[in-house]
């Protein structure tokens, strides 16, 4: 019934039985050579996007010019409100510069590395996901280095910009402790920004259409997160406070650099905590993208 | 072979009791569909095996729970003695598919520069990498489009890559759904050869799905028809035309216009164009021969062309699914 001439041929498929790069003489590869050759192909899809997206110049360019123009709007908005009355929320211009350079730039550079996560709907209704699973690389892995938004570093241009001259133009000690701080929101921030970009994908899966109510989180939670915090309603406490930590990105850190008065709800000390955040954030992240996964394969849950 | 590597001796596939049912929602009403029900079915390394069914018989879900891209409801399977879901990562090493609509190429990128990305992401080496690109653009004739985007190529060129892209980490097992599903004549044709050869050379296993019933006789020694998730049939080719009694056709173009052709031996004459210049007579290949029909029709009358037309797989299936529901 079944013909079987063709089960004796041996399999003489030239597939490696080694991970590629380097090999050390006479002994395993070392563990920096593994890393190289397990990140390779991330790194060969990334440089083939960035080649692709530079390709065109003038295109880029204008893509470029356009960002910074959008980021400098949102800058000028804020400073027009700022100029019609003294304060918000207890922060005056220059303070919330650097609660605006903070946020946007580390939320623009999430954005450039995350931000096309939320093309999963797009992905899910094309197939390219079930490409994905035939790949021998973890699923949000290859999500995440499967495109990378270079005009976005106009954007995060921008944010430094307002980051450095908010540092500039308030009183603040240069000590191991204004530097470390600084730097461990810079990290944190960027952490957190792009576990909501992971957290807004995982629920894609449940909500196809769901693009424009995850985008209510993402980019309202980036506009709140450029503002003080102790200006929000209580539900945006709630939700930008604790459950997705914006205030943790901007505006935490700045009371502690300038050792500003904090609200009640929102100790001071908190803006050491930007770690914390950033790892609660992820830890929801890779819960939502873990149920995302399982609702799409079927497996319950 | 070092002893982490799965097992190559054992088979390919071994499903049992495979089931698949989907929740979906009808107005309000939410009711279960069984997509795939019950299969149990057992293919050896080194087979060539044709997985058809009317549409939505449940061959793409099938093909989704043999690569790990979705849990079974019930059952077991083992794929390249892997377990789909549990060790997708590493089945997806041996494993090479090709989905009807889903590409695996960058569309905005040159056809070289996506066999390149692919070869990282199967940790290809260099030297391994040159040789099999090599094979594959031979083989598949791809030279002359290698520098082109994907997104300018023609059907036939873009299935070529998929192709190529799908067998660059030279798989143990290729899975293709619909390969030549609106390819012209000639690519189907090397789409075949190109299979035949890859086969013949590394000893691959193919599972393939296909209305196409030029692509099972060419290519495949066991055929698989599933009928609303269930296996209807397990055997080879000819046995399935026996079993459902597909009948081949004889279309014969006259040099003047004549009268219907009827009473020609174990012959059925279907139906006449043209005022009986195009006839078409249906007959039955265990009965008789295309040569007996088609000399009985000299005998009468005189022959400017004819063609024998193949049955169709979609005529098969559904003799073969009416046959089961009769009992």
């Amino acid at each position: 019934m079944v013909e079987t001439d063709q089960a004796g041929v041996p399999w003489t498929a030239p597939r490696p039985r080694v991970p590629a790069g380097p090999q050390v003489p006479g002994g395993p590869p070392s563990r920096a050579t593994r890393l190289r050759a397990g990140l390779r192909p991330y790194r060969v899809v990334l440089a083939s996007r960035a080649r692709s997206q530079t390709a065109y110049r003038v295109n880029f360019a204008l893509d470029l010019v356009s960002s910074v123009l959008t980021a400098f709007a949102e800058l000028a908005e804020i400073w027009v409100l700022y100029r019609a009355v003294t304060g918000i929320g207890g922060l005056q211009f220059h303070q919330i510069l650097l609660v605006f350079g903070l946020a946007d730039l580390t939320f623009s550079l999430a954005d450039l590395m995350f931000g096309h996560c939320d093309n999963l709907p797009t992905y899910l209704r094309a197939g390219t996901l079930d490409v994905f699973y035939l790949r021998p690389q973890p699923l949000l892995a290859q999500l995440v280095t499967s495109d990378i938004t270079l005009r976005r570093l106009a954007r995060a241009s921008v944010g430094l910009a307002a980051l450095i001259a908010g540092l500039a133009v308030n009183d603040i000690a240069v000590s191991a402790a204004s530097v470390g701080l600084l730097a461990v929101a810079l990290v944190s921030g960027v952490a957190t920004f792009a576990a909501l970009f992971v957290t807004a994908a995982g629920l894609q899966f449940f909500i196809v259409d769901g693009r424009e109510m995850t985008n209510a989180f993402v980019y309202g939670g980036r506009y709140a997160a450029t503002q003080p915090a102790s200006v929000w309603p209580h539900s945006l406490v709630v939700v930008f406070g604790y459950v997705f930590p914006m205030a943790f990105t901007g505006f935490l850190p700045t009371l502690v650099l300038l050792d500003l008065p904090s609200p009640t709800w929102l100790p001071g000390w908190l803006g050491w905590c930007a770690p914390l955040a950033a790892l609660w954030s992820w830890a929801l992240a890779l819960l939502c993208w873990r149920w995302g996964v399982r609702h799409y394969r079927g497996g319950g849950g | 072979m070092s002893p982490t590597e799965p097992s190559t001796s054992g088979p390919i596939i071994e499903t049992a009791g495979l089931t698949r049912t989907f929740t979906v929602r009808d107005g309000v009403r939410r009711r279960r569909l069984t997509a795939v029900d019950d299969l149990t079915v057992t293919i050896e390394a080194g087979e060539a095996v044709g997985y058809i069914g009317a549409n939505g018989a449940g061959k793409s879900t099938t093909i989704k729970m043999l690569t790990g891209i979705l849990v079974p409801t019930r059952g077991t399977v083992t794929t390249c003695g892997l377990r789909p879901v549990r060790d997708r990562r590493r089945l997806a090493r041996q494993v090479g598919v090709v989905f009807g609509q889903r590409s695996q190429l960058w569309w905005d990128l040159p056809v070289r520069e996506s066999f390149r990305i692919l070869a990282a992401i199967h940790d290809l080496p260099g030297d391994v990498e040159r040789a099999r690109t090599g094979e594959l653009v031979d083989r598949l004739e791809m030279a002359e489009f290698l520098a082109i985007p994907v997104r300018q190529l023609s059907l036939g060129q873009r299935m070529r890559a998929e192709i190529a892209a799908a067998l660059l980490h030279a798989p143990r097992l290729i899975i293709l759904d619909e390969p030549t599903i609106g390819l012209d004549v000639l690519s189907k044709q090397r789409l075949r050869e190109f299979l035949v050869a890859e086969r013949a050379t590394h000893g691959t296993t193919l599972l393939l799905t296909t209305h196409d019933m030029g692509d099972v006789e060419r290519l495949c020694d066991r055929v698989l028809v599933v009928d609303r998730g269930r296996l209807a049939y397990d055997g080879d080719l000819p046995g399935l035309g026996r079993t459902t009694g597909a009948e081949r056709v004889l279309v014969v173009d006259l040099v003047a216009p004549s009268p219907d052709l009827t009473a020609i031996p174990a012959a059925r004459h279907l139906d006449s164009e043209a005022h009986g210049l195009r006839q078409r007579l249906a007959f039955d290949p265990d009965l008789t021969t295309a040569a007996k029909v088609f000399a009985a029709v000299t005998e009468r009358v005189d022959v400017r062309d004819f063609t024998i037309a193949e049955p169709d797989i979609e005529d098969v299936v559904r003799r073969l699914y009416a046959r089961q529901a009769s009992g």
